[in-house]
């Protein structure tokens, strides 16, 4: 997003 | 849990429980800034006052908004749901093994953890039939694990190199027969390396780790043979052609730095000058008296040398040239499962130590230490209760380690260092909790630098993990 980048499910 | 910071002009926030990372902007940053755990619904009208004589309010309020939605997704501040599978799942069956081939050494490397070769117990070499035990061990106690690692390791093993191979003819031999799937490492100085014994290797070994502590100076100043003389001129050309010859299979170059090359980066790049691309090199971890031991004093210095590095390999790959270097490696997308995290490096519990007397440890760092001493090969004796012990050396047990933000990524980090630093396997080795946390911040950064060349900041639609 224009404030956010996220790069990538451990809990999984 | 978030663990938040700022390197290499990236704002870098790392959400502990889900293994999100997340690069923000200034504004998201601040905000975070007032928070260590869960975000209310609305903004408070203190912060965003606060925050309003640096910020337009609107831009506040819609920041605002995606950080909520990613705690909302569970990827911001995400619970910690894992203490349950700690003491569950940590017991395992023994599916990996460091056979002490050879107690000998042709060198007489200053920092040797193993005692200059044999580990103080008397230079010897392992008989073939204690080989042989060690592959009957490890079939009997592997339960249905598959695949079985075995590292052979001294000393110099190169040193032993009959018994080495028998004992892979051995396990191949019977492998098939109890569905076992064996993975040989060898770990080597390379002093006796030659034709045969490259060809050998490349064939059979999945893994060849070959020792050189980078620069010539460097190498030859503490990896020296008995006479005192350097290795480096000897070592260096055999390693070139091994590493030509070893197609697809994986191998290191892997080093040790001391106080003596804090500027390592240099080390690093001259691994890569001789034409070697899979590179490692660690910090030495030994009593601060001596000279060349790394100190609480030297961690500034030595932080600054892995932010360059990092900033040196960003570089490099930003202009086509691949290399990789072990302790940056991380990923993020399809790394260790949670329990694998929860186990660790398996010391003690999936993971043992062989010496030629037969003698069983929890690791290679642990042989010679005799309260540490499991069982022995030969009179078929195995202290279970130990085991458990360090089954249950996980990072819930751990005072320093289970609030702490790097947990899954060290997994507790070494229990040899912290009994013989800390004096108790459960209590964290400072000094290397500190460059663990430095490590794993360069190589998020890295993965963050990286990511910038490939997308342009656009939603990629398939694998995007939270709503448009």
């Amino acid at each position: 997003t224009k404030h956010i980048k996220t790069l990538n499910n451990l809990k999984e | 849990m978030i663990h938040k910071y700022k390197l290499g002009g990236y704002n870098i926030c790392l959400d502990v429980h889900s293994g999100a990372v997340h690069v923000l902007d200034d504004v998201a940053y601040d905000i975070l800034e007032y928070y260590e755990e869960k975000m209310p619904a609305e903004m408070p009208q203190n912060i965003l006052d606060e925050l309003s004589a640096k910020y337009d309010r609107e831009e506040l309020l819609e920041t605002w908004n995606a950080l909520l939605e990613l705690q909302e997704h569970g990827l911001l501040f995400s619970p910690d749901d894992y203490e349950q599978f700690a003491d569950l799942m940590t017991k395992a069956p023994i599916k990996s093994m460091c056979i002490n081939i050879s107690h000998d050494c042709n060198l007489r490397c200053e920092y040797c953890f193993a005692a200059k070769g044999d580990f103080g117990q008397g230079r010897c070499l392992m008989p073939l039939e204690t080989a042989k035990k060690a592959i009957d061990f490890i079939i009997a106690n592997s339960g249905t694990r598959r695949n079985l690692e075995v590292d052979f390791f001294g000393g110099e093993p190169l040193m032993n190199f009959d018994v080495v191979k028998k004992t892979v003819e051995y396990a191949r031999s019977i492998e098939k027969k109890f569905n076992k799937n064996f993975r040989f490492t060898i770990t080597t100085n390379g002093l006796l390396l030659d034709d045969e014994k490259i060809d050998y290797i490349n064939r059979e070994m999945n893994n060849a780790v070959l020792s050189l502590d980078g620069r010539k100076e460097v190498n030859d100043r503490l990896r020296v043979t008995p006479n005192g003389k350097g290795c480096y001129d000897t070592i260096v050309p055999k390693y070139q052609k091994l590493v030509a010859g070893r197609g697809e299979k994986d191998y290191y170059i892997r080093g040790t730095f001391t106080k003596y090359n804090l500027d390592f980066t240099n080390d690093v790049l001259h691994y890569r000058d001789l034409g070697f691309d899979q590179l490692s090199i660690e910090p030495v971890v030994s009593d601060p008296k001596l000279d060349y031991s790394i100190k609480d004093e030297d961690l500034p210095r030595v932080f600054e040398e892995y932010e360059r590095l990092a900033q040196t390999m960003i570089n490099s790959r930003r202009k086509g040239d691949y290399y990789n270097f072990f302790h940056f490696m991380i990923d993020l997308n399809q790394g260790p499962c949670a329990i694998k995290r929860l186990r660790g490096c398996g010391c003690g519990n999936e993971y043992v130590a062989v010496t030629p007397q037969g003698d069983i440890y929890p690791c290679h760092q642990f042989v010679g230490m005799e309260q540490f001493k499991m069982g022995n090969l030969n009179d078929s004796t195995f202290n279970n209760d130990m085991k458990l012990d360090f089954a249950k050396a996980n990072v819930y047990s751990k005072e320093n380690c289970r609030d702490c933000w790097a947990k899954f990524y060290c997994s507790g980090g070494c229990n040899a260092n912290n009994f013989q630093y800390e004096g108790d396997i459960r209590k964290s080795h400072k000094t290397s909790c500190a460059l663990e946390k430095k490590r794993l911040e360069c190589a998020i950064m890295i993965k963050a630098a990286l990511s910038e060349d490939s997308d342009d900041m656009e939603c990629d639609g398939e694998d995007c993990i939270a709503p448009c």
